[in-house]
């Protein structure tokens, strides 16, 4: 299994846009991804679990999958994560 | 047909009706007659239809409607959701209870989280009686969409509907709930949208009848004459030749002048103010400087967004209000504590003076840009409710090099001691939106009581005239700040109660300095006195409306020679 760590770059949070682009990129993965704050796991091809995490700016969250091709699956979603998409 | 309500602005307006459809029913508890695999494979395909029309609706919209349209749509997709609504419907529910609880849970924990994922659960409601209407068959609830103008006719307006109302194709709006101040009413003013709030009953007129709407008179005519349309015809003409009174300061009649300030809520939104003939700010909001932080931003991050501000107003008036924020607002650094009424709660001055360094840095942030600007600042406390308060504040900000400092008067113990508070005080400013919801002790949010929260009431009336008369006596400004002054007549009413400037959201501002310009001082505080002695809000503005179109008849007999005039 992999995994990766990584802190939220957008201003508010993996709320909104950011989560909806987050949950779809999870989602075109075709592999079972998981993401987790503070010792809870939930689907990140969820948006309803993900915006359940209440994940603020600066948060670390952990991604992780078992799927094949992880590393370029994790790849692509930390480029999101690490993003600020309400900066514009 | 007739229903009566109450007019927002003093725009007419004709057209087709079309009703917001009634929220559905919730579905009923009880075992489903199907097998559990029936019932899976209806909601399977009730939930991917309902995303493809979201989906569909959200590329119509485009911009940031289809950004929360797109939500939307990956919340009927969402895994975790459809999981949950499967384990319920092996337990033996029907697809729409099913539906309908597991969209329930998700939306009481967003609310449960609060901010700004609460306002998410309003999307989750749509999504879930989508899916509902769509496993019943049922028309969608939302808002209409046809290809022509059309006058809708609601229940109330939320926030989630009017974002997606294309409001170019609204003739009119008109509401059987709702007070003055509710969404709606807002909107209307700030879009110049016909409007009328609180026609009860209106819901009742059926779909493509023709409507007049009459904000002046509060009047919705349905199936009108000939001779009804024709002479709304007549009107519209002669209305649309009339010169508008052109931007520049506010004056009543015989000239004395009313400045019309711009209540903001962010400095972006100062150039367009200036465009609509704001002279100044009178209610500059600073909740947002600290809504999405977790710790109280520096005094350097604040003068900054003071200054941006501050420098759109050259030579000019802006009154900035301190933080407001309480347990119905949370801030995360200023009182997370639970509140059983949040109205009555820690909030406001009070807040800050519990958290004083916050106060005492965002004083010193605004005297900061207050020396780097021309722009004349004046600061004032939200929420203050005793004289020993309105001294704190007083104190502090002229400590921190704040050169004029005042209070809001929001509860009714400042307003009736208000010649006490206005000898601490430089100035007072009238949050009539807070003051109705503390008199009439009707609470803002709630719609189930929004008939009292009505501005024209006496007993509110009453309080702005104490405070209009200690400014007077002590030689002290008193301002208006609340959604009454951006009611035209009212903002009349106000003026003749010892009201000294107005302000207002800025699109507001050119209907009341149309209205503040047909009357005198010496009119404004007779339908002053006319207001405050009705026995409530609706007789205190129909008696008003009724001495004007009695002095307009009177000044003007050749035109309505039959008409009987006491």
């Amino acid at each position: 299994m992999a995994e990766q760590s990584i802190r939220v770059a957008s201003a508010h949070g993996l709320h909104a846009r950011p989560a909806s682009l987050f949950t779809q990129a999870a989602a075109r993965a075709g592999v079972p991804v998981q993401i987790s704050k503070g010792g809870k796991s939930v689907n990140a091809a969820s948006i309803l679990g993900v915006i359940s995490l209440g994940i603020n700016y600066d948060d670390e969250v952990t991604i992780s999958t078992d799927g094949e091709n992880a590393e370029q699956v994790l790849g692509e979603l930390v480029t999101i994560l690490s993003t600020d998409f309400d900066a514009n | 047909m007739e229903f009566h309500g109450v007019g927002i602005g003093r725009g007419l307006a004709v057209g087709p009706v079309l009703r917001m459809p009634e929220p559905l029913p919730e579905p009923a508890d009880q075992p489903s007659s199907l097998s559990a695999d029936a019932e899976q494979e209806r909601i399977t395909d009730a939930l991917a239809a309902t995303a493809v029309t979201i989906r569909l609706r959200g590329e119509k919209a485009g911009g940031t409607a289809k950004e929360v349209l797109d939500a939307q749509a990956l919340m009927a997709e969402d895994p975790t959701l459809a999981d949950d609504i499967a384990a319920k419907i092996q337990s033996g529910k029907t697809a729409e209870r099913a539906a309908f609880e597991a969209f329930a849970g998700f939306r009481d924990m967003l609310l449960g989280m609060g901010g700004y994922l609460g306002e998410r659960a309003n999307d989750l409601d749509d999504v879930s009686q989508r899916v509902v209407a769509e496993l019943t068959g049922v028309a969608v609830p939302g808002v209409p969409d046809p290809d022509y103008p059309f006058v809708l006719i609601a229940r109330d307006l939320a926030p989630a509907d009017t974002a997606l109302l294309d409001l170019d194709k609204i003739i009119a709006l008109v509401t059987s709930d709702g007070g003055p101040t509710s969404h709606t009413a807002i909107l209307a003013r700030e879009k110049s949208i016909v409007a009328i709030v609180g026609a009860t009953d209106a819901t009742q007129v059926a779909d493509g009848s023709t409507v007049i709407v009459d904000a002046t008179a509060g009047l919705v005519i349905v199936d009108p004459t000939e001779e009804q349309l024709a002479g709304v015809r007549t009107e519209l003409e002669a209305r649309s030749a009339e010169v508008p009174v052109p931007i520049g300061p506010g004056a009543l009649a015989d000239g004395t002048p009313i400045p019309l300030l711009a209540n903001l809520g962010s400095a972006t939104g100062a150039a367009d103010a200036v465009a609509l003939g704001a002279e100044g700010v009178g209610l500059f909001r600073t909740e947002f400087l600290f809504l999405d932080a977790t710790i109280a931003p520096t005094v350097a991050e604040q003068q900054e967004h003071y200054t941006a501000l501050l420098s759109a107003f050259p030579g000019k008036k802006v009154v900035v209000r301190a933080l407001d924020a309480g347990a119905d607002k949370p801030l995360a650094f200023l009182n997370t504590a639970h509140e059983e009424n949040p109205a009555l709660g820690l909030r406001g001055l009070r807040a800050l003076r519990a958290n004083e360094q916050i106060l005492r840095d965002q004083l010193t942030a605004l005297a900061n840009a207050d020396a780097a600007t021309d722009a004349e600042l004046w600061v004032m406390a939200p929420m203050v409710a005793t004289v020993e308060e309105t001294r704190y504040f007083a104190a502090i900000a002229r400590e921190a090099g704040i050169r004029t400092a005042g209070v809001m008067v929001e509860v009714p113990s400042s307003a009736l001691l208000a010649d006490r508070i206005l000898a601490e005080a430089d100035f007072a400013s009238i949050g009539t939106n807070d003051l109705t919801q503390y008199t009439l002790a009707a609470d803002r949010m709630l719609g189930s009581v929004a008939a009292l929260q009505d501005p024209w009431h006496p007993a509110v009336l009453r309080l702005v005239g104490e405070v209009g008369r200690a400014g007077v006596a002590l030689g002290k400004p008193v301002g208006i700040c609340g959604e009454a002054a951006a009611d035209p007549l009212l903002a009349v009413v106000l003026v003749g109660l010892g009201a000294t400037s107005l302000s207002m959201s800025a699109a507001a501002i050119a209907g009341v300095r149309e209205e503040l310009a047909r009357f005198t001082m010496a009119q404004a505080v007779e339908f002053a006195g006319i207001a405050l002695a009705a026995t409530g809000a609706n007789e205190a503005r129909a008696a008003v409306l009724a001495t004007i179109s009695k002095s307009e008849q009177s000044n003007q007999p050749e035109h309505q020679p039959s008409q009987k005039v006491e």
